[in-house]
This record gives structure tokens, sequence and C-alpha cells, in this order.
């Protein structure tokens, strides 16, 4: 097994991409959590904690998720909306989660309105300018939400989660596979379970590299 | 999102059942077939389910090529069309798979050469096309004979390179070769490799799954990137390069796209190693004299082992079936009791024992040979002679005039 552990920066000028360094995916069923294989349970429980601890935790909803462009979308945007309304009701005072969306892909120049979406090949931007500490990726196409997650982990001190449709993402500090409606409500329902367990940092995210 | 295996067991316009790929691999009744290795092409893609296949002579591809055009005209290819060069054919490839079809195509020497632009583009868009390179010669003075100095050029490319020693590896491996490729957490082109001639022109009993069963469709809802759309990357990329922007964040996100693209060769490895039972073959394991080598070396070095066994000398054989993913640790794990190890290969540069050298400890056990080009057979009496004279071993033979 890697010796490698995929953890929150800022790690490198320019980190390597984690499958790289041995870093394997999980298999159905499964889950990952800094990049070693775990049950999708303690995955669950691992991400509950995660957003209850942070200042600012955050979705990132993609425009897989964004666009009801199939009926499961359309689902998977209400659950979302579900697991952020329950994050409002489950965090303690001074936290503030958010819900920041991506709605495509295009490069935005000359900058972007961090106030109004996350930017993938500037996310650092968004997680700077709000003082991002978790943020949760679901329904942003695998290819984007690897470069994302990179630049991330290379730039900022940001905790990041993927809740992927398919095979998970190597880069994130937790992932799960496979997700479905069914597994952001499990989320919720694990945040709803946390609630008043965990102690939440008193710091935010802290930036690195410059842009 | 569709579901691929909701078409399982109905049945395409031809009459094929769409098969799971595992029980048509593993679990379908064989029938031995005598083919050539074009015809073996041909039969591989009759049940390939290929949406579009595009094609351009040269030599020795071509008769894959044209033989596939039959297949268009049976009905079992959705498109099929000439390109006006090779570098239009993949550039062609590209848009075919940019709007979600399963593509096809053949190429061979300088032909792939003069295409090579369009293979990073390929693996950055993340198109999980199939392309034969059935290998020759590539340089002046001009040879259409098999020469695996191409692969060289392919290594760094972002691509998967596989490379079949036999018409039965070719006809397994275009079939599996989609269904890795394909994978969401992959989806990167295959460059599916044979030597030229030794497998494209030779006659070969091979066993063929049945013709009315064929692969799933490709499904691009399951592609990482978004189906082609000009204004979303990977396109965006193209038309708009992040290099026009000269800031750290533009650096960093090509960088980081880079990378990502070897990512996904790493990713690879889990669904070849499933599909192709291991990224290598190993004989003889424990042996002190190994011989590494992929394509038809294989075949050349087996015999090259009963030669040797013949005369009391043991040696063990690596088979290298993928070389992106290049199997690392399984070599290391392969080679750690061999004092020797000889690397036959066809192709003047010996890009296969370096990469072995840079992957092995104590690599001054690598024997870089020997090595013929040009379309050179390699008879195994001269690994047998090459092994002897390294190792100080009393040669028992000598080797027949090839004057002309």
């Amino acid at each position: 097994m890697s010796q490698y552990r995929v953890l929150p920066g800022p790690e490198h000028f320019l980190p390597p991409a984690a499958a790289s360094m041995g870093i394997r995916l999980p298999n159905p069923g499964e889950a990952h959590i800094n990049g070693v294989i775990t049950s999708e349970e303690k995955a669950y429980e691992e991400a509950a904690k995660q957003f209850l601890m942070a200042k600012v935790p955050t979705l990132f909803p993609g425009p897989l998720v964004l666009w009801a462009w199939n009926e499961k979308a359309a689902k998977k945007a209400t659950a979302i909306r579900h697991l952020y309304d329950t994050l409002k009701e489950c965090v303690q005072p001074g936290q503030k989660p958010m819900l920041i969306p991506m709605p495509d892909y295009r490069p935005k120049y000359p900058k972007i309105n961090p106030e109004v979406e996350i930017n993938p090949n500037h996310p650092n931007l968004t997680i700077w300018h709000n003082k991002i500490d978790c943020c949760m990726f679901i329904g942003v196409h695998c290819h984007q939400a690897n470069l994302s997650l990179k630049i991330i982990r290379g730039g900022t001190s940001c905790y990041t989660i993927a809740m992927c449709a398919q095979a998970g993402h190597e880069d994130a500090m937790l992932s799960f596979r496979d997700a479905s409606v069914e597994k952001i409500m499990t989320l919720a329902e694990w945040v709803r379970k946390l609630k008043g367990t965990v102690q939440p940092r008193l710091t935010s995210a802290k930036s690195g590299a410059s842009n | 999102m569709a579901d691929i295996h909701s078409v399982i067991g109905t049945k395409n316009k031809k009459g094929q059942t769409y098969t799971d790929t595992w029980k048509l691999m593993n679990e379908a009744p064989r029938t031995p077939s005598f083919y050539t290795g074009s015809e073996v092409i041909k039969e591989a893609v009759r049940r390939a389910s290929c949406d579009v296949m595009i094609a351009y002579p040269i030599t020795p591809q071509s008769e894959a090529a044209a033989l596939i055009g039959e297949l268009f005209a049976e009905g079992y290819i959705g498109d099929y069309f000439r390109g006006e060069s090779e570098f239009a054919v993949m550039s062609q490839c590209a848009g075919a798979a940019f709007g979600g079809a399963r593509v096809f195509t053949t190429t061979a020497g300088p032909g792939t050469m003069r295409a090579m632009e369009n293979f990073p583009m390929w693996s950055g868009a993340r198109l999980p096309i199939q392309m034969i390179v059935t290998c020759r010669g590539i340089n002046s003075p001009l040879s259409i004979q098999p020469d695996t100095l191409e692969i060289a050029y392919l290594l760094n490319t972002g691509m998967l390179v596989w490379h079949a020693e036999t018409a039965q590896d070719f006809f397994d491996w275009i079939l599996k070769g989609y269904m890795v490729s394909e994978e969401p957490d992959v989806h990167l082109p295959l460059a599916l490799c044979c030597d030229g001639f030794f497998v494209t022109h030779t006659k070969d009993v091979v066993n063929l799954t049945p013709a009315d069963m064929c692969l799933p469709p490709y499904d691009p809802y399951r592609s990482p990137v978004p189906c082609m759309d000009m204004e979303c990357p990977p396109v965006r990329m193209m038309r708009d390069p992040f290099v026009m922007k000269s800031n750290y964040i533009s650096y960093a996100t090509h960088a980081s796209w880079q990378q990502e693209v070897w990512a996904a060769v790493e990713r690879s490895r889990k669904h070849s190693i499933k599909w192709l039972n291991g990224l290598i073959d190993v004989e003889n394991a424990d042996a002190e004299i190994m011989l590494l080598a992929s394509g038809t070396a294989v075949s050349q070095s087996r015999e090259a082992i009963r030669l040797l066994e013949d005369e009391g000398v043991r040696c063990g054989l690596v088979k290298v079936k993928t070389l992106r993913p290049w199997p690392e640790e399984e070599i290391r794990e392969a080679t750690k009791n061999a004092k020797h190890i000889f690397v036959p290969e066809f192709n003047v540069t010996g890009w296969l024992a370096k990469e072995l050298k840079a992957t092995i400890p104590n690599h001054e056990r690598v024997h870089a040979g020997p090595r013929v080009a040009g379309g050179m057979t390699m008879p195994p009496e001269i690994i047998v002679n090459e092994i002897k004279t390294t190792l100080g071993l009393k040669k028992s033979f000598v080797m027949a005039g090839r004057g002309s």
C-alpha cells in the first residue's frame, strides 16, 4: 500500500496527482479517507464530522445536479438541498454553511465572482474569498472535479469531500463512489446524528499559493 | 443516466445479442478458426459494436482497414470512410468520439508519426478511441517491414499502450480494450500494437467468440468529461487555451490537467489486471536468467528458452502485455531472483530495455539485446547466442548464413 496520504494542503507548488502516488480508488461498497480504503459507513461518519467541525462547510453542486437533464438529476438536487438544510440546522453559532453552485465549466476571465459561484479552474479563489475550510463536490464531471480538487489541495488548507456518481476521486481527502439520492440522504442523517457531539474549529482555511 | 446493462440480452439490427462482456470473453463458446491477423481484427470489430471506423491506407494495416469496410457494407458498423491522410483520420476520430461514438481506427509506421499531434489531444480530451498500430519501420530508408520503433513515440502521449504477441491476443484485447478504456475513471484512448506482418499477415488458429454475440454499446454518459460542447473544457481548452492567460493559476490548471491524464493511466491498472489476467505473464519465475519481452519477441523468446532447456540451461520469461500502464511493481517482483535479464527487441533503440532499467534495482543485470530492426526476423538462435556469449557459455551451433 502507498505511504502517501491525501491531506489538506497547501501541499506543494504543483502537488502530484494522488493516483500517481499509488492512491487507488475504492471498489463498489467502499470509500476512501485520506487515500486509505475504508467502509462507506466510516466515511459517512467522518464526512459528517468534518462538516460539523468546519467553520464554513460548503456544498459545491455541479452541472450534473444543477440542470434537470434527467429525472435522477432532479431528485439528487432535491437531496442536496436537504443536506444543506440539515447542515444549517445542525451547526453551532459562528459556523456558516454555504451552497455555492458550479453551473458550468467555462473559464471566466478576467475574474470570477466568488460570491456567486465556484469556477473549476480557479476553485481556490472561491475558497479563499469565503474562508471555506470543508467542501463537498457533487455532480461535477469527474475529470473537472479532479482538476479542481488538486488545485484546492495545492493552494488551500480546505478539507475536500467528493460524492462521485462514478468511481470516486483520489484527490479528495474523502471520497464516496456511486453516489445516489440514498447516499446523500444517509450523509444528511449522519450529520443530524452527530449534531452537538463535534466541536467546531476556531479557525478557517489558510491560503497558500497566490494567484 | 443511461444504463448500458439494460440492453444486455437484446438484439442489434444485425441480430447480434448484446452480451455481458465478462461472459462473452470468459464463458461463451469459442470456435477455432484459421485466420490472418488482419482477418482477426475484422472479426473482433464485428463483435465490438463500433459506431465509426475511419481508414487511410498504409501497409501493413491497409488490409485490416479494407476488411472493416466490408463490415460496414454488411451493416455491422454505423459509419465508415477514408480520411484524407492519417492526420485527418485521427482528427476525424476525435470528432466522432467527442460526439459520443465508439470509434475504431488502424494505422502503421509513418502514418502513426504523421498523426502524432492528435494522440496527446485524444488523451487530454479523454476520448476512448481504439487505434490498432500494426508496427512497421518509420525511418528512411523506407521500410514496410515490422519494426517496433513507433511504440517508443506513443509511450509518452498519455494513451494506454498494449503490445499483443499473437492474433489471439489481438482478438481478445480489441474487445477487452474497450472495456478498460471506456471505464469512467480511465476514459483514455488505447493504442493496441502488434508487430506488422508477423501478426497481421500470418495465418494462425484463433479461438473466436460466436459472431452473433457482441459487446454492449458505448455509453457516452459515463464519460468523465461533458459530451461535445464548444464552450466547455476540454474543447474550450483547445479553442481558448490556458497558456494564453499568463498567470500562475492558468499554468497550474494546465499542469493539473496533464497530471490528470496520467492519473487516468494509473487508474487503468486495476481494470487491465482484471481483463488481461495481469499486466505481465511469467514463466520460470525463479530462474537466474530471465528474458523480458513484448510483442512477437515473446514468441521468439519462448523458442529460445526451449532450445536452452535442451542444453540444460534454465531460463525464465516475462511477457509484458501493457506498456502503459507500465507494470513496474510486477516486473520488480518477477525479476527479483534474476542475475541476468535479456531484452530482445525488434527496434534499434531498445526502448523496452530502457524502461526496464529505469524500473528495477541493480539494473546492470539488464542486457539490452539482442536487437534487430528494419523488418529483420529474430531467429531464436540469436537470443540463445546472446545469452551464451554474455554468460561465457560454450556455443553449441553456428548460425546459418543469411546473406542474399
